[in-house]
C-alpha cells in the first residue's frame, strides 16, 4: 500500500492518501475538498460541517470482513425521510476497496459490481426482479435521499451531489444490492447484511455513559 | 492563492485527525411545557413524547417541533419498565428508550399490549413487548421471510416454518420516550402474526412500507432479571401465541420414547421367557373320582417336589374332564420345611347344550392360577374335591410349574408407558387448543360466548 503525499491547496496541512486509487480526500484541518488531478491536488469545495450522527463508527475504524482487515479511510452520509445513513468507504488488507454501511446500527458490506445492462432508475419498479451472478435479488425500496456530507477518502468524486436515488434489492439470505443512480451511468453494489459482532470492530466512538 | 498565503499547517497531531466529539445525551426542554427531556438515542430517534406533556416532538429538529399532542394522564398507563432503565439481553445493554401502548379491536373487545424500544448506541434498536403478562424479545429481521402460498398462509426464515396466527389493526394509543420512527398517536398498522414456538414472525405494514421483525418468547421472571426489577412481573394469563409448550419433550418424542420402551419392554418378555424363566414343569399327576358318593375323607396329599431358584411365581393347573357338570378343589401349597401354606380354591366346570338360539356352552374344562412370591424348598399340595352329591366318574389332573412368564406385569407396564404418553398428547393438545383460541384459525370453533367446547 503506497501511502503518496502532498499538501493542502488551501491551508498547506499534509494530506497523506491511505489508499493509492483515493480519488478525493477531505482535508482534516480545513474541510477543504480536494480532488486528485494528474499532477496535485485541486480544492473542489468545502464540507459544510457534517450534521452530528452517532455512527459507532468513525474514521481509522478497524474490523476484519471475510478473514481481511479492514480500515475505514472516507464515508459519505445520507439523509432520507426515515433518517439517516453512512456508506463508509473501507480499505481490504488486500488493497480493495468496499462499503460498510451503518443504517441505524443496521450493518452491511458491500462492493462495487462490474456488470453490465443495469436497469435504468425510470424503468425501475418495486418487486421487479434480476439476477446478477446467478442470485435472483427483488426490488425492495426506490429510496429518494439527500447527499449531507463526505469525510476522508472516496473512491469517485463525491461532493456537488443533492438529490440521489438509490433502489435497494433483497434476497432472501443475507445478501442484497443496491443500485445507485448519483452518475449517469447506474453503479451496482452487491454485498451482505453482517452482524455487529461479527465485524470485530475496533476504534469505535465511544458514547456518554456506555 | 497568491494575495492571501496559506496558512501554515497545524502542529502535527499524534494519532492523526481530530475525532469527532464523543456523542452525548442530550437534556433539552419540551417547546410546549417546558419540562427537561433526555434524549438517549444520540440522535437515532426520529421522535420524542414529553413525558409530562405527552407533546410527540420531532427529535430530528434542534427546536423540537411540536408533530402531535395528546390528551392522557400520566399514571393512565406507566411502562413497567421504567424510560432509562438497563438491562441485559444475548449478553448486550439495552436502554428502555421509548414505550407506547397499542391495541387491536376484535369482535367489539380491545385488547391492548405494550411494546418498549430498547436502544444500544452499537447495536441499535430492540423491542419487548408485553399483553398479559407474556413477553417477547423482538429484533429487525436481517433478512426478508419467504412467503409460502398456503391456506392458512406460512413463511420460511432462518430454515424453520412459521404459520399464520392472526392478522390485526394495531392501533397506537399512548406514547412516551423515544422512537426511531415517527410514531403518532391513533397510528393504525397491519400487523400479522406467524409463529413457530417460542418465535414469533411479525410484519407490519403502513403506508407502503412492509418492515418484518422476529419476537422470541421471554418470561417475565426472566425480563424482570434482566432489567434487574424489584419485586414481581405481573402474572402470564393463559396462553400466548408463542408460548412454548410448558413441557420441555415434544409429544412426538414422548411417542417415540413410548415405541422404544414398548420394543425394550417385548425384547424382555422374549427374553424372561426363552433364557430365563424356565417355565418349568415340577409336578404332574392324575386323579380319578370314582361316579357316586365318597366314603370317609376326600382330602389327599401329593407327593413332595422341589421349588429351586429364587423365589418366584407357581402356576398351578387344573384339569377335569366334567361334562355338564362342576368340580371344586381346595387347594393348599405346603412348605414342607417351614409349614407355611398358600391356601387357594378353584373351581372347573363345563356346561353346554343347544337351545333356540343354537348351541351354546358355559365354563372350561381347564383352570389355572398363579401363586406368586413362593421362596425356594420342599413343597406338596394337599387337595380336597367338593362335587355334586350325584356326580359321574370325574379324571382330573393337577400340574404345577414354576417360574412362569407372567403377561400381566407387561402389561401393566405397557400402560405405565402408555398413560404418560396419551396424557401429555392431551395436555399439549390442550395447550395448543388455548394458543390457538385467541388466532384467527382456532383448532375447534367454539359457539359464541362459550369458553370451553368439546368439538
Amino acid at each position: 500500500m503506497t501511502q503518496p503525499v502532498a499538501n493542502c491547496p488551501n491551508c498547506g496541512a499534509k494530506i497523506v492518501f491511505q489508499w493509492s486509487s483515493s480519488v478525493q480526500t477531505v482535508c482534516t484541518y480545513c474541510k477543504s475538498i480536494l480532488v486528485r488531478t494528474e499532477v496535485d491536488l485541486k480544492r473542489v469545495g468545502e464540507v459544510a460541517d457534517l450534521p452530528s450522527d452517532s455512527s459507532p463508527i468513525q474514521l481509522n475504524t478497524e474490523g476484519i470482513y471475510g478473514n481481511k482487515a479492514f480500515r475505514a479511510i472516507g464515508r459519505i452520509l445520507y439523509e432520507y425521510e426515515q433518517g439517516g445513513w453512512n456508506e463508509w468507504h473501507i480499505l481490504m488488507n488486500d488493497g480493495t476497496s468496499a462499503w460498510l454501511s451503518d443504517a441505524q446500527d443496521e450493518y452491511a458490506v458491500s462492493f462495487a459490481a462490474r456488470i453490465a445492462n443495469l436497469p435504468p432508475a425510470d424503468h425501475l419498479q418495486v418487486g421487479q426482479q434480476f439476477t446478477w451472478n446467478t442470485q435472483p435479488y427483488t426490488v425492495s425500496v426506490i429510496t429518494e435521499a439527500n447527499y449531507r456530507g463526505v469525510e476522508g477518502e472516496l473512491p469517485f468524486e463525491f461532493w456537488d451531489k443533492t438529490v440521489v436515488t438509490f433502489a435497494d434489492l433483497r434476497t432472501p439470505s443475507r445478501k442484497f444490492a443496491t443500485l445507485d443512480y448519483s452518475d449517469d451511468e447506474p453503479a451496482l453494489y452487491l454485498g451482505e447484511f453482517v452482524e455487529f459482532e461479527d465485524l470485530h470492530l475496533k476504534n469505535l466512538r465511544s458514547f456518554e455513559g456506555w | 492563492m497568491s494575495a492571501a498565503p496559506p496558512q501554515p499547517p497545524p502542529p502535527p497531531r499524534p494519532g492523526g485527525p481530530q475525532p469527532p466529539p464523543k456523542p452525548q445525551v442530550k437534556a433539552v426542554n419540551c417547546p410546549k411545557c417546558g419540562a427537561a427531556i433526555v434524549l438517549r438515542s444520540f440522535g437515532k430517534a426520529e421522535t420524542v413524547v414529553c413525558e409530562s406533556c405527552h407533546s410527540i416532538l420531532d427529535a430530528t429538529d434542534p427546536n423540537l417541533k411540536i408533530l402531535q399532542t395528546f390528551q392522557s394522564k400520566v399514571r393512565e398507563d406507566p411502562p413497567r419498565i421504567p424510560l432509562g432503565k438497563r438491562g441485559k439481553l444475548h449478553g448486550v445493554d439495552y436502554e428502555v428508550i421509548g414505550f407506547q401502548r397499542r391495541s387491536t379491536l376484535v369482535d367489539g373487545t380491545r385488547y391492548s399490549w405494550h411494546e418498549y424500544v430498547l436502544f444500544n448506541p452499537y447495536k441499535g434498536f430492540r423491542y419487548l413487548t408485553e399483553y398479559d403478562g407474556h413477553w417477547n424479545d423482538v429484533g429487525p429481521c436481517k433478512m426478508l421471510p419467504t412467503l409460502v402460498p398456503s391456506v392458512p398462509p406460512k413463511a420460511t426464515y432462518l430454515g424453520e416454518t412459521y404459520k399464520h396466527f392472526q392478522t390485526c389493526t394495531a392501533e397506537t394509543g399512548f406514547v412516551l420516550g423515544e422512537f426511531p420512527w415517527q410514531v403518532r398517536v391513533g397510528e393504525k398498522a397491519e400487523v400479522t402474526d406467524l409463529i413457530c414456538p417460542p418465535r414469533v414472525l411479525s410484519s407490519e405494514q403502513s403506508g407502503g412500507e412492509v418492515t418484518w421483525s422476529l419476537g422470541e418468547y421471554m418470561n417475565g421472571r426472566d425480563v424482570w432479571a434482566a432489567f434487574q426489577m424489584p419485586g414481581n412481573p405481573p402474572p402470564a394469563v393463559g396462553v400466548f401465541e408463542n408460548q412454548p409448550a410448558p413441557v420441555h419433550e415434544s409429544v412426538g418424542g414422548v411417542w417415540r420414547a413410548f415405541a422404544l420402551h414398548t420394543v425394550l419392554l417385548l425384547f424382555l418378555l422374549v427374553a424372561f421367557s426363552v433364557f430365563i424363566l424356565r417355565d418349568r414343569q415340577v409336578f404332574s399327576a392324575d386323579y380319578i373320582l370314582s361316579a357316586g358318593p365318597q366314603k370317609g375323607e376326600v382330602s389327599f396329599v401329593t407327593d413332595e417336589f422341589q421349588l429351586g431358584g429364587h423365589t418366584s411365581n407357581v402356576e398351578v393347573s387344573t384339569r377335569a374332564d366334567v361334562d355338564n357338570n362342576w368340580i371344586y378343589l381346595n387347594y393348599a401349597l405346603i412348605n414342607q420345611d417351614t409349614g407355611q401354606a398358600w391356601d387357594f380354591g378353584r373351581e372347573v366346570s363345563y356346561y353346554h347344550g343347544h337351545d333356540s338360539d343354537g348351541s351354546w356352552s358355559e365354563g372350561s374344562r381347564s383352570d389355572s392360577v398363579i401363586v406368586s412370591s413362593v421362596p425356594a424348598g420342599t413343597y406338596y399340595l394337599r387337595i380336597e374335591p367338593e362335587f355334586a352329591a350325584n356326580h359321574p366318574r370325574i379324571v382330573y389332573s393337577v400340574q404345577v410349574k414354576r417360574d412362569v412368564p407372567v403377561f400381566g406385569f407387561y402389561g401393566l407396564a405397557f400402560l405405565a408407558l402408555l398413560f404418560p404418553a396419551i396424557a401429555l398428547t392431551w395436555r399439549r393438545f390442550n395447550f395448543e387448543r388455548q394458543r390457538w383460541a385467541e388466532s384467527d384459525h382456532p383448532l375447534v370453533t367454539t359457539s359464541s360466548g362459550s369458553s370451553e367446547d368439546d368439538d
